[in-house]
């Protein structure tokens, strides 16, 4: 990676779980922990959205988190990236004929920000290898957006 | 202030203390707890419907999805649940390759709490240790069936591989690994100080209170009630290990069964390394034959599930507890006819109202990631009335009439 000249920070992640079956969710854990160690990058996790630069989401949006996920992502202040663990931010996954299902992540959120970033991590569940390897692609496309604002 | 005591406080669905969606509204008076109310559904996936449109070959993936964490349980209950159901008798050698996966499970998911449970209490280095120590078992998960998390190992009559005896050995490296941390991680969580005073007394689940609310798992085993699947209803091998295993309660090592949360600590630690010890018994007294009693899937499918009629319960010792599916399948007909998941977690939240009286606010994570709560399992559905889209309770009154309605109505 090369690292330009917007590159100023260390990307600070907020996890959103979106109705996931805690696949990912602990696979996330696990890519933060001595094995796998993304912290050693300064990826760490935050508590709150406002602090956050990236939003892990997991699981296909059901129709009780809809309203809350959108405003999660509303208070997330830009330039922001959405990391989809998993298929089911994709493609709904297994849940794609559910009742209760808004919809898959991807689609959900363009009809709120069009112009989202949204990087993509297959799986089920997602490998932390796969999450890191994520994280790296969001830092490149923050990287060029934050090159573009100064 | 403007307002006088109680106050209310609301956790919940997204926040840092909760890794799943779930919602608590608390009744405070200052520091206090007085009373908590439970607003789950947040999770909710509708799951069960899922398995009503799916072939029971396409429900067994669904079926691990209800939760990565205990993926293998619900899967293992719901091959059992089909298996009684289409009367299928699994093969000998895959009853004990099930009961291998389901305790290497057992031992990945006591050590991701122990990790939470570390972090909850402000014990970071505990995470980061444990789940150090968790990534050496999630290899052995990954060699024998293929996936660190949803394992797709179990099948109707069998399991789906078999094991080598190069991955018995490596499996064998990282018991001998365990057993050498067994001091190490039994003194870090049962005499360091730190944690000791954050959990002996708190969150205190009487053993009248387990009974009553009908709790299930290393909870009820913390308060000194010898409740356990494996033992009390033997399935898989488990029968054929009853001599050199017993029900793990905080006796076993020596402490009252007092039922706060370093009783549960206790149990969870000592079913770890007992779970350890169960899974190099099973590969010591593996049994040679087929792994499966379906080898030929399409046949199974065609002929025994499709021409299935009948019923099927099945229960299994899942990590958090008792876990129950059942099936009913109808005769020419793929899709499963009736689906009903009931997790551990279910019986377990209700336990949450007692744990949290009187207790301080800086205990609310703690007590909430005591119970191990499953949420992604446990929200099976919420009534709503289509109508005015308001959501109403079902309480035992109801529940009585609409029963008395519907005997009514089948008498002629």
């Amino acid at each position: 990676m090369k690292l330009n000249k917007a590159f100023d920070k260390s990307l600070w992640v907020f996890h959103v779980n979106a109705a996931s079956c805690n696949g990912c969710d602990i696979e996330i854990v696990a890519a933060l922990t001595p094995r796998y160690d993304v912290e050693r990058f300064g990826i760490k996790l935050v508590g709150t959205p406002r602090h956050a630069d990236v939003l892990l989401v997991t699981g296909p949006v059901n129709r009780q988190m809809a309203d809350r996920v959108r405003r999660i992502y509303e208070q997330t202040p830009g330039p922001k990236a959405v990391l989809l663990c998993g298929n089911c931010g994709a493609t709904s996954g297994v849940y794609y004929d559910s009742y209760c299902i808004e919809g898959p992540f991807d689609e959900f959120i363009k009809k709120v920000d069009p112009n989202a970033i949204i990087v993509y991590v297959p799986g089920c569940p997602v490998r932390p290898e796969a999450i890191t390897m994520g994280v790296v692609e969001a830092w490149k496309q923050l990287e060029v957006l934050r090159g573009e604002a100064k | 202030m403007a307002h006088a005591p109680p106050y209310p406080l609301m956790i919940g669905p997204i926040h840092p203390a909760l890794k799943e969606p779930t919602m608590f509204k608390f009744t405070m008076e200052g520091e206090r707890v007085l009373d908590v109310d439970i607003q789950p559904g947040f999770n909710h996936r509708g799951v069960e419907y899922l398995g009503m449109k799916r072939n029971p070959l396409q429900v067994l993936h669904l079926a691990e999805r209800v939760c990565g964490i205990c993926s293998g349980a619900h899967q293992y209950v719901f091959c059992r649940a089909v298996e009684h159901a289409a009367n299928i008798t699994p093969s000998v050698r895959g009853d004990y390759l099930r009961v291998l996966v389901a305790e290497l499970e057992r031992i990945h998911s006591h050590l991701l709490w122990a990790g939470v449970a570390g972090h909850e209490l402000g014990f970071d280095s505990i995470l980061h240790y444990t789940w150090k120590v968790r990534e050496d078992v999630q290899d052995i998960l990954e060699i024998i069936c293929g996936n660190r998390v949803n394992y797709s190992y179990y099948i109707f009559g069998g399991v789906r591989r078999d094991v080598t005896p190069e991955q018995v050995e490596k499996a064998r490296k990282i018991f001998a690994k365990y057993r050498k941390l067994e001091d190490t991680i039994l003194d870090i969580f049962l005499t360091d100080p730190t944690i000791s005073h954050r959990v002996q007394d708190v969150g205190v689940l009487t053993k009248e209170n387990a009974l009553k609310l009908s709790a299930c798992g290393p909870l009820t085993r913390g308060a000194g009630v010898k409740k356990d699947v494996r033992f009390s209803w033997p399935y898989g091998s488990y029968g054929d290990m009853m001599d050199d295993f017993k029900v793990v309660t905080p006796e076993s090592l020596g402490y009252k069964a007092t039922g706060d949360i370093f009783s549960q600590v206790v149990v969870r630690l000592v079913e770890l390394f007992e779970a350890i010890r169960m899974c190099e018994w099973v590969l010591d007294n593996l049994p040679s034959g087929p792994i499966t009693s379906e080898p030929n899937l399409s046949a199974l499918l065609m002929a025994k599930l499709r021409m299935a009629e009948g019923e099927g319960v099945a229960r299994v010792e899942a990590p958090r507890g008792e876990d129950i599916h059942y099936v009913r399948l109808k005769k020419n007909k793929m899709e499963l006819d009736s689906w009903k998941i009931r997790v551990p977690t279910y019986g377990n939240i209700m336990s949450w109202l007692t744990m949290f009286k009187d207790a301080q606010i800086a205990d609310i994570p703690i007590i909430i990631a005591s119970i191990d709560p499953c949420i992604g399992c446990m929200d099976r559905v919420t009534l709503v009335d289509s109508g005015t889209g308001r959501e109403r309770d079902v309480d035992w009154a109801v529940l009585h009439d609409l029963s008395v309605k519907r005997s009514r109505g089948l008498m002629p």
